[in-house]
């Protein structure tokens, strides 16, 4: 098992023929995930890699029974996009883009809020469930099928984490890339909830950044309802107040959202800390024993 | 996007917002022009700079007659106003403002920001104006007042009435600040605000609302939407390699350190920085070179980088995902025989094309020390920084 992806998930894209859509989606058929169409208004009926184009999410869904999306469509254009893809009942949402209005976000938001759907980002790597399927641009070969769960804000260290794991052979349940805005679809929480009731990962890694306090919610989340062991990293404690660091969510903002709140909120709830980017492999073996 | 104090109270005006009667001027004459203009004995002078602090640091006054206004002027206009929060080069000043001078009562305190736990737009509101309103909620936080706005509903005139019986307004007043309170929603998701501040927000002696002071941030995400207001950008006020920077599709902070730094992504790049750190150097940027980059863009971050006469030694980390290890190792070649690289610099590759990538580096006839792993490179680039010292 895994969480929100696997080999039966039915995958369409949005934006499909859009160069970002034609290199990720061909990088995803080539791992193996089972993307059966995408849409691009107005290229409806012409096939693309291969694959049927459709005009609309709904079309899409109805043809080829796709429970799931990936967003590659310009961030203006990605309020809509979201919003119909949530209207098609998907039931994962990914959504890949850099640079949606937070006040886009706010509105995605309230419709999420209703239920039914989760979506994934924006402004992350995706998810993937090694060997299984790879629903975004994270680079398929250096995973390896096994039993951690990953969530992040930032892709890049995402990729540190998982090839620590695999170089020692623990492997991922499934890693997923919950992006660095200041209002994502998931937060750490709605992601550690299903790595705690996944019987495939047996140990969780954490990945976080300044800004916000979506960790030290996690924290007081990890305290009462996960029983796996968690290893935490948070990046940015060189990183100065009042500055955004890439991210648009990366910044201290009133003195709140420093990696050091962070760290102690994580270690006051019994999670493995550590302060080096490089020692999450080490950190993973020295909670769970694994050799 | 920060606006300036001018700009954003003539965004007020135009919506029929209450604030003072003002002018910018960028020289003396005009200063004392739109002191004639505004009529009175009294004016208030404030110095146009994107920076908090303004007032501690000498750049806002009140003055009793044109030829201090004038002076004021002539003081400030052309030089830098450095603030607690500006570091020590300071914001130039191209700009004063001259604005008519109001008697007031009572200082209160009115924004809207984007909540990131809530979800929501807030409001906050407090009858303790005029000071940090962090500095409120740590010691006072019962004075902080808010309303949570529903996006799809809208603020609504109860949630306004209710924040201003809360302040202790008077029937009248009650009505003028709910107008203002609908009116800065309004604003606030017609221009894809991130911040609207009032502080201090006043009674005035006539017993009328006033915004005495505003501050605006837009959206940076949102100004595709926004023409007007990204016309209003002032270069000046930011850092010009940051700008610069931005136009390679690069992402630099300039910070105070001697190791320059090369990454890809901006979490790596932060994780970066701290290894750096932990191994007892000190980071003289952040830079995330982002996931399209090309020879063109990684030359342009090393002139960066080494723009900056402190760095010593440079630090490149790429874990390649879309980016390929190949395309930075041709881009660093390219860059040291453009640009001309004398510190040393480190240089660690993993993922896509990372074989390829140190090989084409090795068989360069270049200066660059390879490394190991992510800590080898981080211990490597202080080493080698601590020699150059």
């Amino acid at each position: 098992m895994s969480i929100l992806v696997d080999k039966e998930t039915r995958v369409i894209c949005q934006g499909f023929t859009g160069a970002q859509g034609t290199l990720h989606s061909e990088q995803a058929i080539a791992y193996g995930t089972r993307l059966l169409g995408g849409v691009t208004p107005g290229k409806g009926g012409r096939m693309h890699l291969n694959l049927p184009t459709f005009n609309t999410v709904a079309e899409a869904v109805s043809a080829t029974g796709a429970d799931a999306t990936v967003i590659y469509v310009p961030a203006p254009f990605c309020l809509d996009s979201i919003l119909e893809a949530l209207e098609a009942g998907l039931r994962l949402i990914v959504c890949i883009t850099e640079g949606i209005p937070t006040l886009d976000m706010l509105k995605v938001k309230v419709r999420l809020d209703i239920g039914g759907a989760t979506l994934v980002g924006p402004n992350c790597p995706g998810v993937i469930t090694p060997g299984e399927c790879k629903i975004g641009i994270m680079p398929g070969d250096i995973h390896l099928p096994g039993r951690v769960g990953i969530v992040s804000r930032s892709g890049t260290l995402t990729y540190e984490a998982v090839k620590q794991t695999t170089d020692r052979g623990f492997g991922q349940s499934t890693c997923v890339g919950i992006g660095g805005d200041p209002i994502p679809g998931s937060h750490f929480i709605d992601i550690l909830a299903r790595f705690e009731e996944d019987p495939d990962t047996e140990a969780i890694v954490m990945v976080g950044e300044i800004g916000g306090t979506a960790e030290e919610d996690a924290a007081a989340y990890i305290k009462h309802n996960v029983s796996k062991p968690v290893v935490a990293y948070i990046a940015g404690v060189t990183a100065p107040p009042g500055r955004r660091m890439g991210h648009a969510g990366a910044i201290i903002a009133g003195g709140k959202g420093t990696a050091l709140d962070k760290f102690q909120a994580l270690e006051d709830a019994g999670v493995k800390t550590v302060r080096s980017l490089a020692a999450i492999g080490e950190a993973l073996a020295d909670v769970t024993g694994w050799l | 996007m920060n606006l300036h104090e001018h700009q954003a109270k003539a965004l007020f005006a135009e919506r029929g917002l209450p604030v003072p009667e003002g002018y910018p001027a960028a020289t003396a004459v005009e200063a004392v022009a739109a002191a004639r203009k505004l009529g009175g004995g009294r004016w208030a002078v404030k110095v146009q700079a994107h920076a908090g602090g303004r007032g501690k640091a000498g750049g806002v006054a009140v003055v009793d007659s044109l030829a201090q206004v004038s002076a004021f002027a002539k003081r400030w206009i052309g030089k830098n106003l450095v603030t607690a929060q500006t570091g020590s080069a300071g914001r130039p000043v191209s700009c004063i403002y001259v604005e008519r001078c109001t008697d007031f009562i009572r200082e209160l305190y009115l924004s809207a920001l984007v909540d990131r736990n809530l979800r929501r737009i807030v409001f906050m509101a407090s009858t303790e104006g005029g000071v940090e309103i962090e500095k409120v909620a740590a010691q006072t936080p019962d004075k902080i007042v808010q309303a949570i706005i529903d996006p799809f509903v809208g603020a609504q005139p109860h949630q306004g009435r209710r924040l201003a019986f809360q302040l202790s307004l008077n029937n009248a007043q009650v009505k003028q600040f709910t107008a203002l309170f609908l009116g800065l929603y309004q604003m606030f998701v017609e221009l894809d605000c991130s911040l609207l501040e009032i502080n201090p927000l006043v009674v005035t002696s006539d017993g009328d609302i006033l915004c005495l002071d505003a501050k605006v941030n837009i959206d940076g995400n949102a100004l595709h939407r926004q023409p007007a207001l990204a016309q209003l950008r002032d270069p000046t006020q930011e850092d010009a390699r940051e700008i610069e920077a931005s136009e390679f599709g690069l992402n630099y902070v300039a910070l105070d350190g001697d190791i320059g730094c090369m990454v890809n992504g901006a979490g790596l790049a932060m994780g970066t920085m701290d290894l750096v750190k932990l191994y007892g150097g000190n980071p003289a940027n952040f830079l995330d070179v982002g996931g399209s980059a090309d020879r063109e863009a990684v030359s342009e971050a090393f002139k960066i980088i080494l723009s900056d006469a402190n760095v010593r030694a440079v630090l490149i980390n790429i874990f390649g995902g879309i980016v390929s290890c190949a395309v930075i190792a041709e881009g660093i070649i390219g860059a040291v025989k453009d640009v001309g690289v004398k510190v040393p610099v480190v240089v660690r590759f993993e993922g896509n094309n990372a074989d390829a990538g140190r090989i084409i580096l090795g068989r360069s006839s270049l200066n660059i020390i390879a490394a190991e792993s992510l800590e080898d490179a981080a211990k490597k680039a202080v080493t080698a920084a601590g020699r150059a010292a």
